[in-house]
């Protein structure tokens, strides 16, 4: 708590993960319709929000909270573009919870629209997105990575799970269970891509390899989407009809972008966004009720599980083997079925991890609960293992 | 096939240029810091220290494979003609590490450890890519 204020989540906002999106919005849009919903949510009025958080958007790569203000027909007094990729979510949740203990602002919004725009008339689609902007003059990425293949987030992440198993006691069957208990929580998340689709460990050991060692069933699903949710004063969240979620603890850590210039391949930027982050909350790694972490890849799972400090590093295979991850099992995470279940909404994925939480603090996942959940934990990974963000979230 | 998309190749920057010169001279040209130490990527400051007076070394071409992956499906439309192909990192003798592609060997033999060398692809008139193969 600063300031005397703490800032809590409060409306929800979350879109299915869709591969094809059969109804294309401009970026300005979308915003304004997961908007509309995280209010309804809450129960709160337009006016209300004075703190914009946005990635960028295709119909406002310049100045974007201006335009969304604009065009929401609303006064900021807090602004933000975040370029943290999977980060996003996690880092737009922090920085809004203290600009608003800073007494900077009341109540922001949190949004990641993340769905194809009309087509314009006459002009084909830029077909250069695979390139992550490593086609930008100048960019060392494209100097030294690319021309080489190393562009697109597969190889950055199998070079790192290649790595780990040549450090540390890995076995494939570790790995692949990630992806199935997170399968079968998706099986009762309505919103999840593959909720008619349960998945063994064989069925994950005998997918095609796509970058060694990470097979087809252990990297995430790329979809269209959007979610976001309301932060706002924990006294105005207690006047929902919501459980205020309050912000207790939060930490980022970035490091590198390309994997290969990271300072280390096996210890990844969370450990310090976590240490941070539990520091904050003046709670232990027990304290954890259930867990939500970004998870494009099997292995950003086992990662972050380890380094987040849940046990003794190079142990993170062992703890997934000791532990059901099951939304009913001893050590629930990504309840919602983690982005491998539920498709990546693109820009939105990692907001699936924030509002998987708050879901299950709020006592809201129906058939998933977890029983009385009282304080989760959230990471964001964006880039190539390149920044994390950790939040201990807590239910007032 | 006429439609997939042209190779990517280095367009050197005032900063990298010296590096890239070297390369087509199959040398492999590193920066060092301030205090003497190599680094890799090139750029116009060291990183940490931020010093501006950028100072090379010839390195050995020597090193070891850090880690890699096999790129089976070609994940990024330039490379689909030539998948599968090896991605690796190379901790370089010197102690900076790079990206680079394993040639020279079956990918069945590549390994993390193994002692390689540099060896350099002449693209075309203009650019020389620094690949890496066993020792």
């Amino acid at each position: 708590m600063r300031n005397g204020r703490r800032a809590a989540i409060s409306g929800l906002a979350e879109w299915a993960p869709q591969r094809r999106w059969d109804t294309p919005m401009f970026g300005l849009e979308a915003y304004g319709k997961l908007a509309r919903e995280a209010l309804d949510d809450a129960g709160m009025e337009p006016g209300e929000i004075d703190g914009i958080l946005c990635t960028r958007l295709g119909d406002a790569p310049m100045f974007a909270p201006a335009a969304v203000a604009e065009y929401l027909g609303i006064a900021a007094n807090y602004g933000e573009v975040v370029d943290l990729g999977g980060a996003n979510a996690a880092a737009m949740v922090w920085r809004a919870a203290a600009a608003i203990e800073a007494g900077v602002c009341e109540a922001c919004l949190c949004l990641l629209p993340s769905v194809p725009a009309p087509p314009q008339p006459g002009v084909k689609p830029s077909t250069r997105g695979w390139m992550l902007g490593a086609d930008a003059w100048g960019a060392p990425h494209g100097q030294f990575d690319a021309p080489y293949g190393l562009i697109n987030p597969n190889s950055h992440f199998a070079m790192v799970a290649q790595r780990y198993r040549y450090e540390y006691d890995l076995e494939p069957r570790t790995l692949a269970k990630i992806a199935v208990q997170g399968r079968e929580n998706a099986l009762l998340n309505p919103k999840a891509i593959f909720r008619d689709q349960p998945i063994t460990i064989d069925d994950v050991l005998n997918s095609p390899m796509v970058v060694d060692p990470l097979r087809l069933l252990e990297i995430v699903m790329p979809c269209a989407g959007g979610a976001g949710v309301v932060v706002t004063t924990l006294d105005r969240a207690r006047r929902t009809g919501l459980r205020p979620v309050v912000v207790s603890g939060f930490g980022e850590h970035i490091t590198h972008k390309s994997i290969t210039y990271a300072p280390s391949l096996t210890q990844i930027p969370i450990v310090a966004a976590a240490d941070r982050a539990f520091a904050m909350a003046g709670v232990g790694r027990e304290a954890i009720d259930v867990a939500s972490m970004y998870d494009c890849y099997t292995i950003t799972v086992l990662l972050t599980i380890e380094d987040s400090g849940f046990c003794a590093k190079g142990d993170g295979g062992r703890f997934v083997e000791e532990h059901d991850l099951r939304f009913g099992g001893d050590w629930p995470l990504n309840t919602h079925g983690g982005q491998l279940g539920m498709g990546q909404g693109g820009a939105a994925g990692g907001m699936s991890h924030v509002i998987d939480v708050v879901t299950q603090l709020q006592g809201r996942a129906g058939p998933r609960q977890v029983g009385s959940a009282e304080r989760g934990y959230v990471t964001g990974t964006g880039g190539f293992m390149s920044e994390q963000v950790a939040l201990v979230l807590e239910g007032a | 096939m006429a439609d997939s998309p042209p190779r990517i190749l280095p367009k050197p920057t005032p900063a990298t240029a010296p590096f890239w010169e070297a390369a087509r001279e199959h040398r492999l040209l590193l920066p060092l810091t301030a205090d003497g130490e190599p680094y890799f990527y090139p750029r116009a400051f060291s990183p940490g220290s931020l010093d501006p007076e950028t100072e090379w070394v010839e390195g050995s071409g020597r090193g070891v494979l850090y880690s890699y992956t096999v790129d089976r499906r070609g994940t990024s439309p330039a490379f689909a003609a030539r998948a599968p192909y090896v991605i690796g990192i190379v901790e370089l003798e010197e102690g900076p590490r790079l990206t680079t592609n394993i040639v020279g060997c079956a990918i069945e033999d590549v390994r993390i450890g193994m002692a390689v060398e540099a060896v350099y692809e002449d693209v075309d008139g203009e650019v020389t890519l620094v690949l890496f193969r066993p020792a």
